[in-house]
């Protein structure tokens, strides 16, 4: 009984520590685009970076994806559904863009 | 020997305490976790279409005119709020915590779902009184299709949650209605990542490039 009650708050403790860091980086988030403006590459890629560390974040702390042997088959489904991801957006990208400058829309 | 706690599917397991549930859930787990990258390339597409057609904006009113930052900030908060209340709440239902309590963070949840649509809806229609409705620009399709389809999976998240409560009430913990919850926690998560995906690209990555 007393190793489950242990066992619980350490899962409850993970759940706290992944809602932290969460908000620490949404507070950043947000702070950096207050006090700088939302205008330069800089700012944006800044911010652009902490979503991507909020992202992992919450797939470590709340969706339990991490390197361990157990979870390796999710994990192999994530990182080819995001290889499909990456081919998809970046070729629209790509594609679009390469169009649009060939059609003079300035748009890109 | 095996090591004690074993994860055999994303999200919180169950555990021994739930061992025949938790055998029923694998399977359906991974499935259900299929689905949701299935629907993560959706996003993607539409994620995609949105950053091609920042620029085009066909003289309408442009991300400076029609994002309000503050509110997106408070929706941020409540859906990552949300996302921890559900986290707690699968784990008053594997510690087999008081049926009270498994309730109250599933109520929780739900509140803080609803009142995110709330700010979401109201938000839609700041924009609209502003002129910013689908059929003005390639820009507002675009974000039009993105944002509204995510509001659209939370209220669906919602009226699951809701459906789950009648049936824990009516059927009790049965191995299948747990099953279900697990499942519920995954998809409330999963909207969490792609709710920073749109801060980041819609919202700010708007307010930088269009």
């Amino acid at each position: 009984m007393d190793n489950r009650t242990e066992m619980h708050r350490r899962e409850r403790r993970r759940y706290v520590i992944g809602y932290g860091g969460s908000l620490l980086l949404t507070l950043l988030m947000f702070g950096v685009a207050y006090q700088y403006g939302i205008e330069t590459v800089g700012v944006y890629l800044t911010i652009g970076l902490l979503g991507l560390a909020q992202l992992i974040v919450q797939l470590v702390y709340f969706l339990h994806i991490d390197r361990r042997r157990s979870s390796r088959e999710d994990l192999d489904l994530i990182l080819f559904s995001t290889l499909v991801l990456l081919i998809i957006i970046l070729g629209t990208i790509w594609i679009l863009g390469n169009l649009s400058i060939r059609m003079h829309m300035d748009m890109m | 020997m095996k090591r004690a706690p074993t994860h055999s599917y994303p999200g919180i397991n169950l555990g021994r305490r739930h061992a025949s549930a938790d055998k029923a859930a694998e399977v359906v787990t991974f499935g259900f976790w299929v689905f949701l990258m299935s629907d993560l390339v959706y996003f993607g597409l539409m994620f995609a279409i949105y950053i091609t057609m920042i620029d085009a904006q066909a003289g309408g009113p442009g991300p400076h005119e029609l994002f309000d930052l503050k509110s997106v900030f408070a929706q941020t908060l409540i859906l990552l709020t949300s996302s921890l209340t559900v986290g707690l709440a699968m784990l008053a239902l594997k510690y087999n915590l008081p049926r009270s309590r498994i309730v109250l963070w599933f109520g929780v949840t739900l509140l803080l779902g609803l009142s995110f649509l709330a700010l979401e809806i109201r938000d839609f229609m700041a924009m609209a009184e502003k002129g910013g409705i689908p059929q003005r620009s390639g820009f507002l399709s675009a974000f039009f299709g993105l944002v509204p389809l995510h509001g659209l999976h939370v209220a669906a998240g919602c009226l699951w949650l809701i459906v789950l409560g009648i049936q824990l009430r009516v059927m009790g913990m049965t191995d299948l209605v747990i099953s279900r919850v697990v499942r519920l926690a995954l998809f409330w998560h999963f909207l969490d990542l792609i709710w920073i995906g749109i801060i980041t690209i819609v919202y700010f990555g708007g307010l930088t490039y269009g």
